[in-house]
């Protein structure tokens, strides 16, 4: 090859690497310019007192304590449903899903993975929408329907960590409870199961952050401007990455976008630090099929 | 005991038919309440035209056309940009430099989609208004610049695995022949790798078109036919985003589920044909 388009093309892939870097140093850098100077209590509680706030006693309007409540509900019930049912079918795909069933499977759940998240929350608001027509009226957008869809949204991150770190246990540990008579499930449960708690924990982590960084499934399924913190299941909620939405598309003046800044800049600390975290407990499992 | 065990396993097995079946029904549920727009001759007037309320016609064609341009235009900027980066960590950078760029990059896949969406509306859209010197800044062109940097991640990380996935004694004996680092790129590492390479383009494609906030955030959600990639444009997601749900019967309303669908079958094929290639791959990665 020529010396010159060697050249060339080492300089591209340079240029090409600076230019993401740079990116991503722009974006950081401008959310921290534009959110860090709005980070005090006002931003989280406006005019109420904190500990009022916090015990519930007065409801906060212009502070983002709402959103952040709202957000960690929906994360939280998102992954207690999430889990349970992520798990079992990843323990099921690992260890006893075989030949065509276990290939149908696998397929769909590279279907599900790939599916928009909007199209679940399309999913959800039509589910929601039958409901309300027939029983007239006692159901709409809430905050169990967005975490139900959530939930589902994110099951194909807890189905392929649990089944791949199932599968990469090594033989040794695999076949010794085995050999000393235990059966299939003691196995499982007991051997198999622990041996690779991190990296699942990693992947329930991950699913973590996908579900606080929705926003397409929350915007069809309850989230909405101004609600306060929700009280029951049924209520309709708040939620960071809604409010960031709202506020960029009809902020009504600069203190509006100043709490839009920060709640993009609290945003982006809760995703990393969740990220982060998953990246570390997975570490051992070198697949590119999580990073969808 | 014995009934406890067989329960527990059931309780696996169930679990994994649950999420087999609701991926299924997902597109029955569309197909259903897409129906009465795809009857009635009305099949191809859904994807050609235009969109016309007060004429009765919903063509999702529009949109249709919206989110491939914009998927395209993001792919055409990103492929370049993802590939650079994947062979500079693979091959040229010095290993330390490579390690930092590499988390970077997947600490860049966990940022909020969002966040992407605001920076830019308050960055990127200014200078595109000044520079396009028609419309609002809001157009093809601006989702896919920011597009391209968020499928840029997917694509690298597919890209690096592949390249990893090589066998060293084809790198060896290449190094052997004196080739350079180049010449072991392109005539080693690349054909090699290809089907992992395709695999991480048609992740990439796939976030592309499933991505609702950039589009949405970021295009402008003109209904009309863009004409050229400064025009505004609404893509099959923002379209699904933007629905207002108080007429539950209209034609417009229905439309949605129009564009749903077509998102969820181009989502089965792309997971089909990625995991065609993946058997192709020389290790399971």
């Amino acid at each position: 090859m020529k010396p010159g388009l060697e050249k060339t093309l080492i300089s591209l892939c340079w240029l090409s690497g600076f230019v993401l870097l740079g990116a991503v140093i722009i974006l950081v850098g401008y959310l921290a310019y534009r959110g860090i100077p709005t980070l005090n209590r006002h931003l989280l509680f406006g005019d109420t007192p904190p500990l009022d706030a916090m015990l519930m006693k007065q409801q906060v309007f212009d502070g983002l304590f709402p959103a952040i409540v709202g957000t960690l509900a929906l994360l939280a019930i998102a992954i207690i449903i999430a889990v349970p049912i992520g798990v079992a079918a990843g323990i099921y795909m690992a260890e006893y899903g075989r030949g065509p069933v276990k290939k149908l499977f696998s397929l769909l759940f590279d279907i599900l993975a790939a599916i928009p998240s909007i199209v679940i929350g399309l999913c959800g608001l039509t589910v929601i929408l039958i409901l309300h027509n027939r029983f007239e009226g006692r159901f709409a957008p809430c905050l169990i329907l967005s975490a139900l869809s959530l939930a589902f949204l994110v099951m194909p991150y807890l189905i392929r960590t649990t089944q791949m770190a199932l599968e990469s246990v090594p033989p040794a540990i695999r076949l010794t409870a085995p050999a000393l008579g235990s059966s299939k499930l003691q196995n499982i449960l007991l051997v198999l199961l622990p041996s690779c708690l991190p990296e699942i924990t990693g992947g329930i982590i991950l699913a973590t952050g996908r579900c606080a960084e929705d926003t397409a499934v929350i915007m069809l399924t309850g989230a909405v401007t101004s609600a306060g913190i929700p009280r029951s299941f049924l209520d309709q909620y708040e939620a960071l990455p809604f409010y960031i939405y709202y506020i960029s598309a009809q902020y009504s003046g600069p203190a509006e976008l100043a709490s839009g800044f920060g709640a993009a800049l609290i945003l982006l600390v809760i995703c990393g630090l969740l990220f982060t975290l998953s990246f570390w407990l997975r570490r051992r499992l070198t697949t590119s099929l999580l990073y969808r | 005991m014995r009934a406890s065990r067989s329960l527990i396993e059931w309780f696996f097995f169930l679990s994994a038919a649950l999420c087999g079946l609701l991926t299924l029904a997902l597109f029955l549920l569309m197909f259903w309440f897409g129906l009465p727009l795809l009857g009635e001759g009305q099949t191809l007037q859904l994807f050609q035209g235009r969109w016309n309320p007060s004429q009765g016609q919903y063509s999702i064609y529009p949109m249709l056309v919206g989110s491939l341009s914009i998927a395209l235009l993001a792919m055409l900027f990103s492929l370049p940009l993802s590939l650079g980066t994947s062979f500079l960590i693979t091959t040229l950078a010095p290993k330390r430099l490579a390690g930092l760029l590499l988390d970077t990059i997947r600490l860049m896949s966990g940022i909020p989609t969002v966040i992407y969406g605001l920076v830019a509306v308050f960055l990127l859209v200014p200078i595109m208004r000044e520079s396009l010197a028609k419309g609002n800044g809001m157009c093809i062109l601006t989702a896919a610049m920011v597009l391209a940097i968020l499928i840029a991640p997917t694509m690298i990380i597919f890209f690096v695995n592949a390249l990893r996935s090589i066998p060293i004694h084809f790198i060896l004996a290449a190094d052997a022949l004196g080739a350079s680092r180049v010449d072991r790129l392109i005539h080693i590492l690349l054909p090699q790798a290809w089907p992992g390479i395709l695999t991480g383009i048609l992740m990439g494609l796939g976030r592309a078109l499933g991505d609702t906030m950039i589009s949405l955030m970021l295009a402008g959600n003109a209904l009309a036919m863009p004409q050229s990639v400064t025009d505004s444009a609404r893509t099959l997601t923002a379209h699904i985003g933007l629905v207002i749900a108080d007429d539950f019967e209209s034609l417009e309303f229905r439309s949605i589920f129009a564009c749903g669908m077509v998102l969820y079958i181009f989502t089965t094929i792309g997971a089909a044909l990625a995991r065609f290639l993946n058997q192709r791959l020389p290790t399971g990665s």
